[in-house]
């Protein structure tokens, strides 16, 4: 009994120490620590092709202790830049395919509406464990076979909407039609939700919408996706602007890490074939989404 | 043709979303620094949430900090030329297809812009 005590009294001020890191931290100390998180998150989202979002959240909420409505708006922020700044390369190539995402950015951003508008009504417990099925999902998807079953018969509705294209493979250009419309531009609407709602891109949802429902080239979807992301972040921008979610202190150093992160990940992955530290990377994620379920229905969050 | 246009667009799209994304992050890291250097005393708590709200479309406070150097607002208006790229890409994306005199995808930009609006301007 004594003993347990004993060891209790010795336990207490080191919980309290990793439970209030914030407060031990003076401000300098504590921006350049969100700054370095966030650029290893930036790395790690930009090494998965999972992106910065998914990473950041977690890590400011169950490190930093940061209020999560703060935490989904920092990285809000940081998705827009992210996305926005590696779109260039992959236009170049041919790949993405612009009027598919337009079309399909119809859902996301009225998606988006109705999830940035969800979390001023939903609990943050609710949120937490919402993001961390999502952290699950993204994990799996991740390792998923990233063949294409292209479905070369004409589509009624993509042929009206012109949603097809070509783009170039080792066998020269390769053409592709979308399939199964309504049913993409219904996932696609549940990615703009997710991405209002948790201050994430959604690439796996939004790739999962193309690839698996619409039958589009793998490539292709990933693209597009990344193209997508900012103008779907940017519908949420907006109302977490209006909700005062976006705090400038915290926001300003979690954008920079996160842009500078992924930079250096998208160039690292040019040059080098990482599937070991993918693999390493999505037990890091499986593990964060599990701690966010666990926190969210704790009410830890 | 079309084809070729599109990709024209694109990349005229992308240069424009590269020249905001790397301005915006500027505009951040200036008003980051100065936050680091001069107003670090007032480092708020973030572990409860207590926001204030400043809607997106006022830019007149924002830019009334600015011009008072003040740290908050810089980071802010960074924030504010970030989320404008995207809008500006789809105003852009939506001038191309009526040029083009495509009036299905004029239609599809023109409504995707106006949501968009819609959260930066909601009443």
């Amino acid at each position: 009994m004594h003993t347990i005590r004993l060891a209790a009294a010795f336990m207490r001020p080191r919980i309290l120490k990793s439970g209030s890191l914030r407060s031990l931290m003076g401000p300098i100390e504590f921006t350049l620590a969100v700054l370095f998180t966030s650029a290893f998150a930036g790395l790690l989202g930009a090494l998965t092709g999972l992106g910065g979002g998914v990473v950041i959240v977690p890590a400011l909420v169950l490190l930093f202790h940061i209020d999560l409505r703060y935490a989904i708006g920092a990285s809000l922020i940081s998705v827009i830049a992210t996305s926005s700044g590696a779109a260039v390369s992959y236009v170049r190539e041919g790949l993405s395919n612009v009027r598919i995402g337009m079309f399909l950015e119809v859902a996301t951003t009225l998606g988006a509406l109705v999830g940035a508008y969800l979390t001023t009504r939903v609990t943050t417990h609710a949120i937490g464990i919402i993001f961390g099925v999502t952290l699950l999902y993204s994990a799996w998807s991740s390792f998923r076979a990233k063949q294409d079953e292209l479905e070369a018969t004409p589509n009624a509705l993509a042929e009206k909407l012109n949603l097809k294209g070509d783009y170039p493979t080792v066998h020269g250009p390769q053409s592709y039609t979308a399939h199964r419309v309504p049913a993409g531009f219904g996932i696609m609407f549940i990615a703009g939700v997710l991405s209002g709602l948790l201050g994430i891109g959604s690439g796996a949802v939004k790739v999962l919408a193309m690839d698996r429902a619409m039958k589009l080239p793998f490539k292709v979807s990933t693209t597009t996706s990344n193209f997508m992301i900012g103008v779907t972040a940017a519908a949420s921008a907006g109302l977490y602007l209006g909700q005062g979610y976006i705090a400038p202190g915290l926001a300003a150093p979690v954008m920079l890490g996160v842009l500078a992160g992924s930079i250096l990940g998208a160039s690292l992955l040019v040059k080098i074939r990482v599937p070991i530290l993918r693999a390493v990377f999505a037990v890091v994620i499986v593990a964060l989404g599990i701690e966010m379920i666990y926190s969210g229905a704790t009410g830890r969050l | 043709m079309t084809s070729q246009a599109d990709l024209q667009m694109e990349i005229t799209v992308s240069r424009m979303l590269r020249v905001g994304v790397t301005t915006a992050a500027l505009v951040v890291l200036a008003g980051a620094t100065l936050y680091l250097l001069r107003d670090h005393g007032t480092a708020p708590d973030y572990r409860h949430f207590h926001g204030i709200p400043i809607p997106a479309d006022k830019f007149a406070p924002v830019l009334q900090g600015v011009r008072r150097l003040d740290s908050r607002s810089i980071i802010h208006l960074g924030i504010l030329i970030l989320v404008a790229t995207p809008i500006m890409r789809v105003a852009f994306c939506l001038y191309s297809f009526a040029r083009q005199k495509d009036k299905i995808y004029a239609l599809v930009s023109g409504i995707v812009l106006a949501v968009l609006l819609y959260s930066f301007f909601r009443p």
